[in-house]
């Protein structure tokens, strides 16, 4: 077993999952929406990619990044902004993004076709070097910096900026916030723009090892992700992120260290200790201890 | 007395006349209204606790598949389970039972499992609650994509018996009956109360939890009832056909129609499913005063929009959450 390379994939796929959490998380801050249509965003920005192979990688990813952020706002201005001003119910706002979910997917099918379509963009990257007789890839290592460094920002930008101070109060009582004059379409357009920015890294990142793109190769990273930002408390974007982490960390390490025949149950284990977690703490893994609990009564 | 007639006739008639014209149509269609009974049968279990507690559900899909997969196993011939599925448990692989029991066998199984799932789960509410309902559908495909004891695996599930479209429609109703019945009862009216407001509810001495588990248990129970539908209806099942889509699917159907009662539980699923069948035959050529042809794809492409447009411009759906009526209340 080559423990170095396998906790290194592990740590770049958890950084992978610990953005497209954050990205959900964002969102759910602001709107108390959890966004299934999200994984979506990065399929779309992976048929960027597959459609810019040609091109030099930066403008590829230059364009990568501005189609998935215009999807992204077209998510919100087309699908939800007039749930929200109607006020529905969290149940149907969840559903709708299903529908969303499944109305992208299948525009992918008809436009893409089913059989998939290869990324090449970077695929340099797969290449290894080599530390201590370990082998690493440097798309591990350039994950986990970019994954790092995109956090850093969006956490900059929350904690050091006037709107990012807007979106942080929107996030603690949206109507309040309102009130005391932080414009609701602004906070909520830089939530999914940031969220849009994330989804665009996952996709050129996560296509390096993957480079099949198919209609609904979205929805697993999205599900997991999803567990993943639960199990880590929706309530703090950090114990979202690190939620997300672990489910890729922990994801990953098993990918790499199980043969298949040991791992047909492994989804069962993973799912029955998300129940666990969520019944002990329905709060989430990491967050405070003291915190408000989720509405129980 | 006239406005249950009503409210319980108008569903229960739709279900009828669904079953009435699948005879008078080709065989190809016939399917598909068949389909869309079961669909209803489906969608009205998971109204049962959804609708009336508020709280979305993930997990009836897994009721629906422990249904099926009981009611397909326990039917086929034992000679050949022998054959196809030599791993069975023994009493699985040697009873052999007509269609009505496996049906009652799969509602029993169905409850018996959300109950078993409800007990710690109807703890939560909110999004744990979604989430850990997800992660059981994920348990149950899991153990039943891979665990020979309990049934095929991964290989299709064939040879089941089919049934009529008036089994499949009775089987309907009765889901229908049971679910109006508990709306109607103490029972239903105290879970909808946790539903508009928790802790008045709570402080008038309604236990969330005990009434959610109920709700659960009984909604459970139907959704094997529909499982056990499904099987009949199509005569042979893969883990595949319980998992995300369905789960999507009969959620949608039932926010399109309405998620407050049983006629927006009906008139979604069949509403969606015409809609289907229509566009499923479009893309084959149709003629509707002139030829009309789709190309492959838009089908999803429609259905998916149809869905996502009628959430966003209306969500309380079709029906708005009302039961049918002449007067709008």
């Amino acid at each position: 077993v080559n423990w170095g390379q396998a906790i290194a994939d592990a740590i770049s796929l958890g950084a992978l999952y610990g953005l497209v959490a954050v990205g959900i998380g964002l969102v759910f801050g602001v709107m108390r929406l959890i966004n299934f249509a999200y994984g979506e965003l990065i399929t779309a920005g992976a048929y960027v990619l597959a459609y810019t192979s040609g091109w030099p990688a930066p403008l590829a990813i230059l364009m990568c990044v501005a189609a998935v952020i215009a999807l992204a706002l077209a998510q919100e201005r087309i699908a939800f902004r007039p749930l929200r001003r109607q006020g529905a119910s969290p149940a149907a706002m969840l559903v709708a993004t299903f529908a969303v979910s499944f109305l992208l997917q299948a525009i992918y099918l008809l436009a893409f076709g089913s059989r998939g379509q290869i990324v090449g963009t970077l695929g340099g990257l797969n290449t290894a070097f080599t530390i201590d007789g370990v082998d690493i890839r440097w798309i591990a290592l350039v994950s986990t910096v970019t994954g790092a460094a995109l956090l850093l920002a969006t956490g900059a930008l929350l904690n050091r900026t006037t709107i990012g101070l807007h979106v942080r109060a929107a996030a603690q009582d949206f109507r309040t916030a309102r009130i005391l004059g932080v414009r609701a379409n602004r906070v909520i357009g830089l939530s999914f723009v940031v969220a849009g920015v994330l989804a665009a890294a996952v996709s050129v990142l996560y296509t390096v090892s993957n480079p099949l793109v198919q209609p609904q190769m979205g929805v697993p990273i999205t599900i997991f992700a999803l567990v993943g930002v639960v199990v880590g408390g929706l309530d703090r974007l950090w114990s979202a992120a690190l939620g997300g982490f672990a489910v890729g960390f922990v994801y990953g390490m098993f990918g790499d260290l199980l043969s298949s025949q040991q791992s047909v149950y492994l989804p069962s284990v993973v799912y029955g200790a998300v129940i666990l977690v969520l019944l002990v703490r329905p709060a989430g893994l990491f967050a405070p201890l003291r915190a408000r609990q989720v509405e129980r009564v | 007395m006239r406005r249950a007639v009503l409210e319980l006739g108008a569903p229960v008639l739709l279900v009828a006349v669904t079953a009435l014209v699948a005879g008078a149509v080709s065989q190809a269609h016939q399917l598909e209204f068949e389909n869309a009974l079961v669909m209803t049968a489906i969608v009205v279990a998971l109204y049962v606790f959804v609708g009336n507690s508020g709280v979305i559900s993930f997990g009836h899909v897994s009721f629906v598949a422990v249904g099926a997969y009981l009611a397909g196993v326990l039917t086929v011939d034992p000679q050949t389970k022998a054959f196809t599925m030599p791993g069975l448990f023994h009493v699985l692989g040697h009873s052999h039972i007509g269609t009505v029991p496996s049906l009652a066998l799969a509602a029993a199984a169905g409850g018996i499992y959300a109950l078993a799932v409800g007990l710690p789960l109807m703890r939560l509410s909110g999004l744990p609650a979604g989430i850990a309902t997800f992660a059981v559908l994920g348990i149950t495909y899991n153990v039943l994509y891979y665990w020979q004891k309990v049934g095929p695996t991964a290989q299709t599930l064939s040879d089941i018996p089919e049934s009529g479209r008036w089994t499949l429609a009775a089987g309907t109703a009765v889901v229908v009956l049971a679910a109006y019945a508990y709306q109607r009862s103490r029972f239903g009216r105290m879970l909808r109360a946790t539903r508009e407001d928790p802790a008045a509810a709570g402080a008038a001495g309604i236990s969330i939890y005990r009434q959610r588990l109920l709700g659960f248990t009984l909604s459970g129970a139907l959704a094997g009832l529909a499982g056990g539908l499904y099987v009949h209806e199509l005569g042979l099942i893969t883990p595949d056909l319980f998992y995300l889509d369905l789960t999507f699917v009969t959620l949608a159907m039932l926010v399109f129609g309405g998620v407050g009662s049983i006629w927006g539980a009906v008139l979604g699923a069949l509403v969606i499913s015409a809609v289907n069948s229509f566009l499923g035959d479009a893309e084959n050529t149709v003629h509707v005063g002139f030829r009309l042809t789709l190309p492959d794809g838009t089908r999803l492409v429609t259905i998916g929009a149809v869905m996502a447009l009628v959430i966003i411009l209306r969500p309380s759906g079709l029906t708005g959450g009302r039961e049918f009526g002449w007067r709008r209340r």
